[in-house]
């Protein structure tokens, strides 16, 4: 029944999608927090650049971005990502930096939430014992809050790992394009979409499950 | 909330605040001088390459066009997925367990499943089976109205599970006390209250609808805003400008959206003649990630008002 598919790399591009997840979350999470940091600071002028950015980023479509960073980055300005002449290699650097550019977004969002959950107390307290707007932000803050917001950055994750499939727009070989060049090519259609949508459960549902424990497990109760 | 952390700004805190401001306004100066460059450079300033964009034929001919088909198929996806979803969402709040099951099965599974997936998916189904009926050209319209339908109708069947679950308890006890039917329960007590807590949430998805039919444009060559950006472009030979324009129509839309989204919150949140019951702008991100009802987003007869990310 599965004949078909021999010759196929079902798991390398599975693994590339995981890859795109792995690499573009990383990214997105530090950019992410340090908008977050920007919004919540004193200083007017970084929270309207982090404003700026999260209203301007979220509203694209996240296919423009990605298309973007080929027809664009790559092919106009010659941002090659240090891959110039293997065109995968670079496919996969450019997604990896659409995607995190994307996500930040979405992660600033969720952190900042996340400081809102924070009780007022914690945060007066801190002040009243003298500590500054740095310290309380890294030291009373930031941990409470990312603490609660485990929930919320893994539903990032997991519509991050949804969105890996965009890369397929400029090329590059995971899930999404193979499971395009084996329905057009095999008379397969069902068994196929079927076997491409088992794997992204596979990826989501386990993560969701297992951080949602884990966030239940260290948010703060109160 | 911001200013919980930290105090009124002293004559230091004053100093050292625009010492910063300054070092990240020049920062800021610095990125902007580098792209301006890059851009001069390469030769993306020229007049040549924006001209089009003041002319009407770029527009009659390309981008309008184009959003007329991503408005299109964004709306036509809305309206198909609008009553599948209140359906499923209804089902999973079945006391039958034959009915819940199927239900949540179902939302759990598109949910779980990238929208591109299921675009390719029915793009490749129609060419297979239905060539007949669905022309050549019309197929990646079907396509991604079929794949948005699958997709948003089980975040809707979500959204309109957590309207009614955030509708106050009292709600049902009272239709219970005056002897209606669990059926008459839903349809007069809370399907109303719930729709009109949904509706910024609804509108919001829409944003989300809107941004996925670029999919379309660059795997099924659905001749969305995205698609008629690549005509254009091999027209006029502005490639980098042609993008800036485009994201810009997407960020005003989503905008107008988002704004329209936030202001019907506000507005029900006000609103006295209602529970109070919002399902605020902000669930519909966490909801559509995958991640099942966020515990914030079930407010209750309570809101409190900082509606998650919707800003």
């Amino acid at each position: 029944m599965f004949d078909f598919l021999e010759g196929y790399d079902l798991l390398g591009s599975f693994w590339t999608t995981v890859q795109l997840t792995v690499f573009s979350g990383i990214g997105a999470l530090v950019w992410g927090t340090v908008l977050a940091a920007m919004r919540v600071s004193p200083v007017p002028l970084m929270r309207g650049f982090g404003t700026l950015y999260v209203n301007v980023v979220r509203n694209i479509p996240l296919t423009v971005i990605i298309v973007f960073t080929s027809l664009g980055l790559a092919d106009i300005f010659g941002m090659t990502m240090g891959a110039a002449d293997d065109f995968q290699t670079q496919g996969f650097r450019l997604s990896v930096l659409g995607l995190a550019a994307y996500t930040a977004a979405f992660v600033c969002e969720a952190v900042r939430s996340g400081i809102n959950t924070v009780p007022v107390g914690q945060a007066e307290a801190a002040r009243a014992i003298g500590l500054n707007f740095t310290q309380v932000l890294t030291l009373v803050v930031l941990p409470q809050a990312f603490r609660s917001v485990v929930g919320p950055l893994t539903n990032v994750l997991i519509a991050l790992t949804k969105n890996t499939t965009v890369a397929a727009a400029i090329g590059v070989a995971e899930a999404a394009l193979l499971m395009k060049e084996i329905i057009e090519t095999e008379a397969q259609l069902i068994v196929t979409v079927a076997i491409f949508a088992l794997g992204f459960i596979i990826l989501t549902l386990p993560t969701g499950i297992f951080l949602g424990w884990i966030g239940k497990r260290v948010a703060v109760k109160r | 909330m911001s200013s919980v952390l930290y105090d009124i700004p002293g004559p230091r805190a004053k100093r050292r605040n625009l010492l910063v401001s300054a070092v990240f306004l020049a920062l800021l100066g610095l990125a902007a001088w580098w792209a301006i460059s890059v851009f001069a450079d390469k030769g993306q300033l020229e007049w040549t390459l924006w001209e089009p964009f003041v002319t009407a034929e770029a527009w009659t001919t390309y981008l309008l066009p184009g959003l007329a088909n991503t408005l299109k198929a964004a709306a036509l996806s809305m309206v198909i997925a609008l009553p599948l979803g209140a359906v499923l969402g209804i089902a999973r709040l079945s006391d039958h367990i034959w009915v819940r099951g199927p239900a949540t099965v179902i939302v759990e599974f598109f949910r779980a499943i990238p929208v591109l997936i299921l675009m390719v998916f029915a793009n490749q189904y129609f060419a297979d089976y239905w060539s007949l009926t669905i022309s050549t050209e019309d197929r990646p319209m079907y396509a991604v109205v079929t794949g948005l339908v699958l997709y948003n109708a089980s975040v809707l069947a979500e959204i309109v599970r957590a309207g009614i679950l955030s509708l106050p308890k009292g709600q049902t006890e009272a239709a219970k006390a005056i002897g209606l039917r669990k059926n008459q329960t839903m349809r007069f007590v809370l399907l109303p209250q719930a729709v009109t807590a949904m509706l910024p949430a609804i509108v919001s998805q829409l944003v989300v609808i809107v941004k996925d039919t670029a999919l379309g444009g660059a795997m099924l060559s659905f001749t969305e805003l995205l698609n008629s950006r690549k005509t254009l472009a091999s027209f006029y030979g502005n490639v980098i400008p042609s993008f800036i324009v485009v994201a810009l129509i997407f960020i005003v839309l989503n905008l107008i959206l988002t704004t329209f989204a936030s202001w019907l919150e506000k507005r029900l949140r006000r609103g006295k003649r209602s529970t109070g019951a919002v399902l605020g702008t902000g669930a519909v991100e966490d909801i559509a990630a995958g991640g099942g009802i966020p515990p914030g987003s079930v407010r209750g007869s309570y809101g409190d008002g900082s509606g998650g990310a919707g800003t």
